[in-house]
């Protein structure tokens, strides 16, 4: 099962029912759960592969978005452009935030992250001139593709996140199935052994962590173009709890988890705006239940599920 | 992989429901509408949601009974939701509404970043957009739109009217606690535009987040710099804590007086008379100023748990009972709102609430403005019996001349 | 100069919150190896708990000041009980995710019960007014507050590294297994303390009532600074929690006057420092 899914199959599945969704559903919303989906999946790679639980991701997520709308709207910079100035950026904040980040493990390294997290948070409510504060960063324009396509209607913006999604998923795909990942996942099980065998324990862990802040960047800042919008929503500490909650629903560690997990809570989401504060107390409620019961997340019950075949329910 | 590929197909087809209308195909402009749908996009549960939030949705409820129910035999509908003073859930919602969920003008909107973003995404959809909950000029300045109209107030008008008057009687040194978004930023730019052309001087000022819960810090730096006036550019639940740690902390006794630039009956409600007395404050309506205003009150408080409206709440009624009219004078089909909305400038408007009035090019609706000044409790006769009136400001004198607009759609 | 004075004593107010409330997340830390992110939450619980006392039973704020703690810390002994027991033996990471999303559907909750905005919480009268101190004018209840933490402190302190009992505790938290032969029931132990933990959280909440209103989100955002102080004076020293509280809301007081954009982070800087230059924290011992 697990050689199946790494195979083309799978993945081709889901590149159709994503290529054939935005006729029948609300593209924005599509798109929306795009962005959290690569959001998921990179912060799975740091999660699931190296056993880190970030608590601060959010800081990645916001300032790119921040980056790339600034780029776009007051330098004028072309969508794709700014994205990848934004994505770059992300990437150079997490090289700091990993170096000091990664000395410790655990649950240590979850409150460094979150505390450093918090600070960045703090700096994009005072750099008014580049945040607008409380007002975030508005109206910023579509743009085009390159100057060929025009962004503006949602179709073409979707095909473009799609396009950006299943690249970046292509990315992360290649990297845990790789021996890059192999050591990732022995630094994950015993680091004194992978450090016996010669490892530069670190020197992995703090690539492994650029690259999931680098593809997160790149998802808040296509989401910045997809809602013309960032804000400090972005970078508050609740998004880093939904990416760890996306993921811990999905499944941990699952290639295709995240995607799951981020799909159901954007939706979920959406269904109940309606009675806002019910959404926080459903997010607790979900979080509480896999930490019990639940913990392989949706893909992981799936597949021992499938594993052991119907019929037959073991704990 | 089958069943979860089945599974992830049900889903989808589940959200299906929502989207069908749309079907990713462009907005329905030409087919004929359904209905009329008027959006409440407003503060249900934080700090603004006693001076518009549930208040509004009534209000906006009301207007479309005195319109008759109907436009033409489109039944109208209205439908709110809670922006939760956030730009990014508030564009989101209006982004959805106008795409999928067929909202044909989207009202109130207390916040102004939260209004800033929805201008702006009217104005792509073209659609209509009847602000009567934001203060920020920047929506008839800079920002300004073919698709929007101000109503209620904006920082100007308040800027003139109680900024001027407390200058005049004295208070010639001023020091601002800000609200740190659009709305604050934009209130303390006018006001100090005032203070310094009415012969005063702005000594500082200090900018706290939207609800906050401690003031103290701020205060106390308000009180180290020994400006005469302390000048609230903050609304809602910020400017009653703000008001509260004042006294605590006995600013008001050390001799600094504090101005309320933008206060709202409800928040003189929460505070009591005796905390709030000697208050000045500018408003476009008070429930007690006429027959009219007062008939219009006994109305809507009933359905709000017996409050008096406040000028966002009877703003949503005056405007949305503008636009219907307007609509119905240019025949029933949606249409552009551009078109809708000079329609609304071309005819002038009459309400209880605010009168007479007309919208002017940039967008600003042009009505009387009223500086009052909070009674003492023995003054008071009966609950809600809180203002006494000290002038009234003609349209001209409140309102930014057009002269010096910034707006682009304003042709010198 | 009169400025610096009434910051630094603002700063010592907010310090006494964060005192309180590390001082619960240390011994949380320490015996249970728990990240308490419900912490906030709790804080919350006191501070209703002490509002609907009042609202609804007419307990005024000085009954509230030992009942909320009480009705909070029985909460936390349920929390315990039914929830966090199970995952002992799992990644601690996973009793952190837990306490996350209690502190989640706490949040929501009263959010739905109470609306966002807060409710007032009068000041009692025996402490209301102010004393001119010359330099600043000090509002009565605040000295109280001050007082009390410090009072609450160093008696938790006293007990955990002076009694008996704290003996058992600290010695509980460094060999479960052997203490457990000595016939102590270690369980209950860990009970009893995750759920004094919360009653220290709730108490903090009843200080903070008057001053801050009675909102949901109010322990929110104060729980990350509280993480941080954590982080600054040593994941499980006692001592060291509670002088890194104090100390904290002076330097932000500090802050303040000097640069007041940098008042919010000023912590999160201290904490990224401590962690590069001294791992274990202020007064932690060395991992």
């Amino acid at each position: 099962m697990e050689r199946w899914l790494r195979g083309w199959q799978p993945f081709a599945l889901m590149v159709v029912v994503l290529v054939a969704a935005p006729f029948a559903v609300y593209p924005v919303l599509l798109m929306k759960a795009l962005c959290f989906a690569l959001f998921a999946c990179a912060f799975n790679l740091l999660l699931g592969q190296v056993g880190l639980l970030s608590f601060g991701h959010a800081m990645f997520f916001g300032v790119a978005a921040y980056a790339s709308a600034d780029l776009a709207k007051e330098w004028g910079l072309g969508t794709v452009p700014a994205i990848a100035l934004a994505t770059l950026l992300s990437a150079v904040l997490g090289l700091v935030v990993g170096a000091i980040a990664i000395r410790r493990q655990g649950i240590y390294f979850a409150m460094i992250t979150l505390g450093l997290a918090q600070m960045v948070y703090f700096l994009c409510l005072r750099a008014e001139s580049l945040t607008g504060g409380e007002n975030g960063v508005q109206a910023v324009p579509r743009g085009t593709l390159l100057g060929a396509v025009d962004l503006g209607a949602n179709l073409p913006m979707y095909f473009f996140v799609l396009a950006v999604f299943l690249a970046s998923f292509g990315v992360i795909a290649r990297a845990t199935h790789s021996p890059f990942g192999e050591v990732l996942r022995a630094i994950r099980e015993h680091e004194p052994r992978a450090t016996s065998l010669g490892y530069e324990v670190n020197r992995f862990k703090l690539v492994a962590f650029v690259l999931s802040a680098a593809l997160t960047g790149l998802a808040g800042a296509t989401k910045a173009f997809v809602f013309q919008l960032a804000s400090l929503t972005d970078a508050h500490w609740q998004t880093s709890g939904e990416v760890v909650l996306m993921t811990l629903l999905g499944g941990m560690g699952r290639t295709y988890g995240p995607i799951f997990g981020a799909f159901l809570i954007v939706v979920l989401e959406h269904y109940l705006a309606d009675f806002g504060g019910w959404v926080t107390v459903l997010r607790g409620a979900i979080f509480v239940l896999c930490v019990l019961a639940f913990r392989q997340g949706i893909a992981g019950t799936a597949m021992s599920f499938m594993r052991r075949g119907p019929g037959v329910h073991q704990r | 992989m089958l069943l979860l590929a089945v599974a992830v197909c049900a889903a989808g087809c589940k959200k299906e429901e929502a989207g069908a209308a749309s079907a990713g195909t462009a907005v329905a402009a030409a087919e004929k509408p359904k209905s009329v749908k008027i959006g409440v996009l407003t503060d249900m549960s934080g700090l603004y949601a006693d001076l518009a939030g549930p208040g509004s949705v009534e209000a906006a409820k009301m207007a479309v009974e005195d319109f008759g129910g109907k436009l033409g035999d489109l039944p109208i509908e209205v439908v709110s939701a809670d922006h939760q003073n956030k730009p990014d859930i508030g564009s989101n919602l209006a982004r959805q509404w106008m795409d999928v969920d067929g909202v044909d003008v989207i009202v109130d909107v207390p916040t102004s970043s939260v209004a800033l973003a929805v201008s702006e995404l009217v104005k792509q959809k073209d659609k209509v957009f009847l602000a009567s909950g934001p203060g920020s000029t920047d929506l008839t300045g800079k920002a300004c739109s073919p698709n929007t109209v101000h109503w209620a107030y904006d920082t100007y008008a308040l800027a003139n009217g109680t900024g001027k008057a407390v200058v005049q009687s004295g208070g010639d040194t001023w020091f601002f606690l800000t609200a740190d978004y659009a709305f604050g930023q934009a209130l303390e730019r006018d006001t100090s535009a005032v203070v310094i052309a009415s012969g005063g001087k702005v000594l500082g000022s200090v900018k706290h987040p939207l609800n906050a819960s401690d003031f103290s810090s701020f205060l106390l730096q308000a009180q180290s710099s020994k400006a005469k006036i302390i000048g609230l550019a903050n609304a809602g639940g910020d400017i009653i804590n703000a008001v509260k740690a004042a006294h605590e902390f006995g600013i008001t006794k050390g001799g600094q007086k504090l101005a309320g630039l933008l206060i709202f009956i409800t928040d003189i409600h929460a505070l009591g008379l005796e905390t709030a007395q000697g208050l000045n404050l500018t408003t476009a309506y008070y429930w007690d100023r006429d027959d009219q205003t007062r008939a219009f009150a006994s109305r809507f408080a009933p359905r709000v748990k017996d409050h008096k409206p406040t000028m966002v709440q009877g703003g949503v009624y005056a405007s949305v009972l503008h636009y219907l009219k307007a609509r119905q004078a240019l025949g029933v089909a949606a249409g552009s709102g551009a078109a809708i909305v000079a329609k609304m400038r071309e005819l002038p408007s009459e309400d209880p609430v605010f009168g007479k009035g007309s919208i002017r090019m940039d967008g600003r609706h042009l009505h009387k403005m009223y500086l009052y000044e909070v009674k003492a409790p023995a003054e008071s006769k009966a609950p809600w019996d809180y203002y006494k009136l000290v002038r009234e400001i003609s349209a001209e004198e409140a309102f930014l001349p057009l002269d010096k607009s910034v707006c682009p759609l304003v042709k010198k | 100069m009169q400025a610096l004075f009434s910051q630094l004593l603002v700063g010592l107010i907010n310090g006494s919150f964060y005192a309180l409330l590390s001082l619960g997340l240390a011994i949380i830390f320490g015996l249970l190896n728990v990240i308490n992110f419900a912490h906030g939450a709790l804080y919350t619980c006191g501070a209703f708990a002490a509002w609907l006392l009042l609202e609804h039973a007419g307990v005024g704020y000085w009954p509230s000041l030992v009942l909320a703690p009480l009705l909070v810390g029985l909460l936390g002994v349920a929390i315990e009980r039914s929830m966090l027991r199970r995952l002992y033996r799992e990644d601690p990471l996973y009793g952190l995710l837990l306490t996350f999303g209690l502190a989640l559907i706490t949040q929501g909750a009263f959010s739905l019960r109470f609306g966002s905005s807060g409710q007032p919480y009068q000041i009692p009268s025996a402490l209301q007014g102010a004393t001119d101190l010359g330099f600043v004018v000090l509002p009565n209840y605040r000295a109280w507050v001050v007082l009390c933490s410090v009072a609450v402190c160093g008696a938790v302190w006293f007990q955990i590294e002076r009694t008996r009992l704290g003996a058992l505790l600290r010695a509980a938290t460094e060999n479960p297994t052997l203490v457990r032969a000595f016939g102590v029931n270690v369980p209950r132990m860990i009970t009893l303390t995750y759920g004094a933990g919360a009653a220290l959280a709730a108490l903090a909440g009843v200080l903070a009532a008057p001053i801050y209103r009675v909102s949901p989100l109010m322990g929110a955002d104060q729980i990350i600074v509280v993480f941080a102080v954590v982080v600054i004076g040593g994941m499980g020293s006692i001592f060291g929690s509670i002088v890194s509280g104090f100390a904290l809301g002076l330097v932000e007081g500090m802050t303040r006057v000097v640069y007041p954009e940098g008042s919010d982070t000023v912590v999160f800087v201290l904490m990224a420092l401590v962690l590069i230059f001294k791992p274990a924290g202020l007064f932690g011992k060395a991992a």
